[in-house]
């Protein structure tokens, strides 16, 4: 008899989604934006640093050393100004983000009395990352021109310079670290935001009262609203896996099934505090300013653009109560390194305590009567 | 009234107070089965508050009582199978055609897909719907949508149907057509429980009872009503009763 009435509920809330103008457009249209457009833009790879060189030395080596940070990929020697003055300038209009000075007799002082020569790299400190990069990637380059002109010169470096090779994301492309994440915003969104107004709207329209007044039980009635915003979030799962491989040729390293399991937990725990703040709100206006509030702090705090790690101790603490940094952890872990659920037990622990807490309240601040 | 006849309704003391504003002050009433209940008062009397206390929508804040043979603090959802509810605001969804209206509705009372079958090509003829079945609800004119709501609170056969203003906004054809069936529902042996601000239509009821401030002033059949208060309609008795009032709106 409830099986009847779930499916009468299901039919009736598939029928309204199929008719409803907009939301089949969001469920097809939204995944694919952000998983098409949002890696492309979400980006913190450093490529176009503008350097200005300030050559003092004239020398054919000073030379090279221009030549070859032209040469690279992502940086581009912008000007090249008679004095350090000039230089400064340039990154004050904002058109130079590190300046190289090599002083006057580099090369000469670099072959009679080695190691004691050195260049000044001085960098805009304004956008700290690219600062950061961009002064590494311009002293590296500096270093590999002066070993090879020493090479050539018949001086064998005594010690290699120190090397790094990036593990899991072999490229440091920033992109395979966005995509597994990327996901975790769209769930957030469908699984547990799009119910929410659902459940609202019927307030707005009166409907729900319809329904309170049957003997239909709440529990049915809200599964009915959240069921169908389950599947769809399997489905847009499964398209981000695909575009992930498709598009940027990234498929998880550990198991599909892990993702699934994670990803269904998450969905719950999205979807009971989705139905807490229907319950609590009285207009749409209301629930999406809330809701706004929770995404603000969902992306800033749950690790997806900024490392947990670098917040404050107090931030720390607060991020265990966010429960996208779990499913953002196992997504990435799972994704590139592979893990496993003995590695990841803890993260899939907590989304079933917070997912039984979630839909535990969501029941509860649930009521047929006011 | 006849002390022989059951009791479908009985409340006494029944209060709602929305922090310190009393919406429903303390009203105790019966209500015999098979009667057409008119429930009148001003606007923000508390009418529509206290049809939501029967129907299980809003918790009394003090009083008890009865309704289809059960409590009204304990036993809501017992009663939610006994009565049908027409809101005030027009509440069926929209972008489902009739008949999913009709079959939601029905499944969700627990009939069987031959009695929904049965109840709903009934309806269909007797309203003249039929060539409306697959029209979404809202493409059909606001005359019909009211007739609709009708038959969907009452398609399960409820002991009560609860009819927040059924009429508003409609015209006085349609308005003698839909009390039509109201007496028909009547006569089948439901009970009707019909709050209205058109006082013609109160002289339709067996029984009126005219709330001012939250309190029922006046409880008795319309021809007593005119006799106790020397008037010739219930709208003169009204604009007498509720000249007491002395909330605003």
């Amino acid at each position: 008899m409830k099986l009847r009435i779930l499916k009468a509920l299901l039919k009736k809330e598939i029928t309204l989604m199929q008719r409803n103008p907009l939301i089949p457009k969001i469920i097809i249209g939204m995944p694919l934006m952000v998983m098409l457009i949002l890696p492309l833009v979400a980006n913190l790879d450093v490529k176009d640093v503008n350097v200005a060189v300030v050559d003092n030395d004239h020398s054919s080596l000073s030379r090279r050393i221009t030549a070859d940070i032209s040469a690279s990929p992502f940086l581009t020697v912008i000007d090249v100004p008679l004095d350090h003055s000039g230089a400064i300038a340039l990154v004050e209009k904002g058109d130079v983000d590190v300046i190289l000075t090599v002083p006057p007799h580099f090369s000469r002082s670099l072959a009679i009395c080695s190691g004691n020569a050195s260049v000044d790299i001085e960098v805009n400190g304004v956008n700290a990352t690219k600062g950061m990069l961009g002064g590494q990637y311009v002293s590296q380059s500096v270093l590999s021109t002066i070993k090879g002109w020493r090479e050539e010169n018949g001086v064998t470096e005594p010690t290699q310079p120190t090397g790094i090779l990036y593990l899991y994301n072999p490229t440091l492309n920033f992109r395979n670290y966005m995509i597994p994440a990327l996901m975790v915003v769209l769930l957030i969104i469908i699984c547990g935001f799009l119910p929410a107004l659902n459940l609202v709207s019927e307030k707005e329209t009166g409907t729900i009262e319809a329904m309170n007044v049957t003997p239909v039980p709440r529990l049915l009635f809200v599964l009915s609203k959240l069921i169908p915003f389950w599947i769809v979030g399997m489905i847009v799962v499964t398209v981000g896996m695909l575009v992930g491989w498709i598009v940027y040729s990234l498929v998880p390293a550990g198991s599909i099934f892990l993702i699934y399991l994670a990803a269904i937990l998450f969905s719950l725990v999205m979807s009971g505090l989705g139905v807490i703040i229907a319950n609590r709100s009285a207009s749409m206006l209301q629930s999406i300013f809330v809701m706004f509030a929770f995404i603000m702090v969902f992306q800033l705090m749950s690790g997806l653009f900024t490392p947990i790690g670098s917040m404050p101790g107090w931030a720390r603490t607060i991020t265990y109560a966010i429960p996208p940094r779990y499913f953002i952890e196992i997504m990435r872990a799972v994704y590139l390194k592979g893990a496993g659920f003995a590695d990841l037990w803890f993260q899939f622990l907590t989304l079933v305590a917070l997912a039984v807490l979630t839909l535990g309240l969501s029941a509860l601040t649930y009521s047929k009567r006011s | 009234m006849k002390s022989n006849v059951e009791k479908v309704i009985s409340v006494s003391n029944l209060t709602k107070r929305f922090g310190s504003f009393t919406a429903v002050d303390h009203i105790s009433f019966d209500v015999c089965r098979g009667e057409i209940f008119g429930f009148l008062g001003a606007n923000g009397a508390g009418k529509t508050t206290a049809m939501r206390m029967l129907c299980g929508l809003s918790r009394p804040t003090e009083g008890n009582g009865r309704v289809a043979g059960c409590d009204i603090l304990t036993q809501t959802e017992m009663i939610k199978r006994h009565i049908g509810y027409m809101s005030q605001k027009f509440s069926l969804y929209s972008e489902l055609t009739v008949d999913e209206n009709i079959r939601l509705f029905s499944t969700i009372y627990s009939m069987t897909d031959v009695q929904i079958m049965e109840a709903s090509s009934r309806l269909y003829a007797e309203l003249g719907m039929e060539s409306m079945r697959r029209t979404r609800v809202s493409d059909i004119p606001v005359g019909w949508r009211q007739k609709l709501a009708f038959a969907t609170a009452t398609i399960h056969r409820p002991d009560i149907v609860f009819l927040d203003e059924p009429t508003g906004g409609v015209d006085p054809v349609t308005r003698r057509k839909f009390w039509e069936h109201i007496y028909k529902a009547s006569s089948e042996g439901m009970t009707i429980f019909v709050t209205t601000h058109y006082l013609d239509e109160a002289e339709y009821c067996d029984r009126v009872s005219i709330m001012v401030d939250g309190c029922i002033s006046a409880l008795d059949s319309p021809a007593a009503l005119k006799r106790k208060y020397h008037a010739d309609t219930i709208d003169e008795v009204f604009r007498i009763v509720a000249s007491e009032a002395k909330r605003d709106e």
